[in-house]
Parts: C-alpha cells; structure tokens; sequence
C-alpha cells in the first residue's frame, strides 16, 4: 500500500512536470522519472517482463528519439521558444472540461470494483502470474495473432519513417543544390577569416 | 501485499490520462504533445496491467505489450513529421502550420 501511495505520487508530480515544463528537455527528463516509476509499478502488480520492457523500450528507445529531435530542431540559431503566450484563451475551458470529465470518471469506477486479493505466486519461479516464462508462453502459444499483428505495425513504423524521411533525398537536384549553398557559405566564412 | 484496491490504480490511471490531455490541449510544442500522447498511452497500459494482475489472466499484459509497441511506432512516425514539417521553420510551434488551412 506505502509503495502505491508513493509511486502514485512520484507519477502524477512527474506528469504535471512533462506537461508543464518550460523547455522539452525539462519534459523528458520528467517523463524519464515518469516511466521509471511506472516500471517499479508494474514490479508491483507482478508484470516483471513489460517493467523491464517499459524500461527498455521507453526510457531507452523512445526518450532517447525524443532527445534527439530535440537536438535536432534546436540545433540552429532558432530558439526554442513558446513564442508569445496564448494559453489564457484555451486554459479556462480546457481545464474546467478536463477536471469534469476526470472527476465523473473517477466518481463512476469508486463504485463496487474488486480489491486485488487474489495470490500471483511466488515471485522470481517461472511459470507463476507475470513471469517472463509465463508471459513468453503466452505471447508464443495462446496470444500469437497479437504478437504477429506487433510484427505489422513495426513494419508499418519502418515503411512511414522511411517515407517521411525520404522525401528530402528523392531530389538530387535540391541537394545539389544544398550542397553548392553549403560550400558558398563555407568559403564567405574562410574568405571573412582571411580579411 | 496486495491490498490495494483496483479502483486505486483506476483512478491514477485516470488522472494520468487527463494529465495528458490537457498537455495535449494546452501546449503548443509538438514534442511537448507527443510526450502527453506518451503519457496517455502509460496510463492506458497501467490500466491494463493492474485489471490482469486482479484477474491474475496474462491477456491484460499481452495487450499492454502491444500498446508499448503501438506507442513506439507512434513516437517514431510521429517525430519524423514534426522534423519533416518543423526543420524549415524558426520556432517549433502547431500554430505555425497552417499549410491544411488552404
């Protein structure tokens, strides 16, 4: 129970400092706390194998992608800026309907759901609730149509990033172009280092 | 150990998802957004770990799994619009694009 209470507070903290964080960096690095909470939380409720993979996947694949956009976009003289504010306009609104949907929806499920009680087994065997033996049995055996349908939307990933990130190389005569730009500008700066 | 009740992880699970939405809602930074859309996703798969762990069937952890692997494909397509759209432009800001305006 002290571990939920906890958990559940590192959780939201880090949330609200995602979403308010002044600077994207600021966000992940919330966010990095956020998963790494959810992780010990799902060691909690005896799901071994997605603590490791909420670690592995999100803090160690996803985050890192996000960090390096990040670089990337801000990489240049462009500020990272908000630019001017214009939050007040939507943030009354947004905020009043969003607390009235969240308060309904947690009035709706205090009422009458089970306390889990029921024994998982002991922790660290295999073949017991949540273990990577038990869970891998039944992503390969039972659970295989998801498994396989997994198997799709990494391709459908790899197809649409490769699509997306194409689209700049398709046309040799632009990046000709970029290059001739790119050797210009290299050559004002010797000839300014010159004069 | 367990005695926590399901409606607790229901109800974090809520507040984490609006939390989200209201990222989603109230900042204009397009990374800012897909990492709400992130914390959605975790609050989506939290639900669906603590409903398995109640009804100890490993169907719920299964379908968490996936969702990670949706919330992967997202993040990698999702970025690569934000560089493909956001790289020509000054500031990285959604009320910038108005290219669908027509």
């Amino acid at each position: 129970m002290i571990q939920f209470w906890i958990l559940a507070v590192i959780l939201i903290a880090s949330a609200v400092w995602t979403i308010s964080a002044s600077k994207p960096v600021y966000s992940v690095v919330a966010l990095l706390l956020n998963f790494a909470a959810l992780a010990v939380l799902y060691l909690t409720l005896s799901a071994e194998f997605l603590a490791v993979i909420q670690i592995i996947v999100y803090s160690g694949a996803i985050l890192v992608l996000f960090v390096f956009v990040i670089a990337l976009l801000s990489s240049g003289v462009a500020p990272f800026a908000m630019g001017p504010n214009r939050l007040p306009r939507i943030w009354l609104p947004g905020a009043t309907f969003v607390l009235a949907a969240l308060g309904f929806l947690v009035y709706a499920v205090s009422k009458a759901v089970p306390v889990l009680t029921r024994p998982a087994g002991p922790v660290g065997t295999a073949n017991v609730f949540g273990s990577v033996g038990d869970f891998g049995t039944a992503l390969f055996t039972v659970q295989l149509l998801p498994f396989e349908v997994t198997a799709l939307i990494l391709m459908v990933a790899v197809i649409g990033v490769i699509t997306l990130g194409g689209e700049q190389m398709r046309d040799p005569g632009a990046r000709r172009h970029e290059r001739t730009v790119e050797r210009e500008i290299r050559e004002a700066i010797l000839r300014e280092g010159e004069g | 150990m367990m005695a926590v009740p399901l409606d607790h992880y229901v109800a974090l699970a809520a507040v984490m998802f609006f939390i989200g939405v209201i990222g989603v809602i109230v900042r204009r930074n397009p990374l800012v957004m897909l990492m709400s859309i992130e914390l959605m996703f975790n609050a989506a798969n939290l639900l669906f770990i603590a409903f398995a762990r109640a009804w100890v069937q490993n169907s719920g952890q299964i379908f968490a799994f996936l969702v990670i692997t949706v919330a992967a494909a997202e993040a990698a397509i999702g970025l690569a619009i934000i560089v493909t759209t956001f790289r020509p432009q000054k500031y990285v800001d959604v009320d910038d694009v108005r290219t669908l305006h027509g």
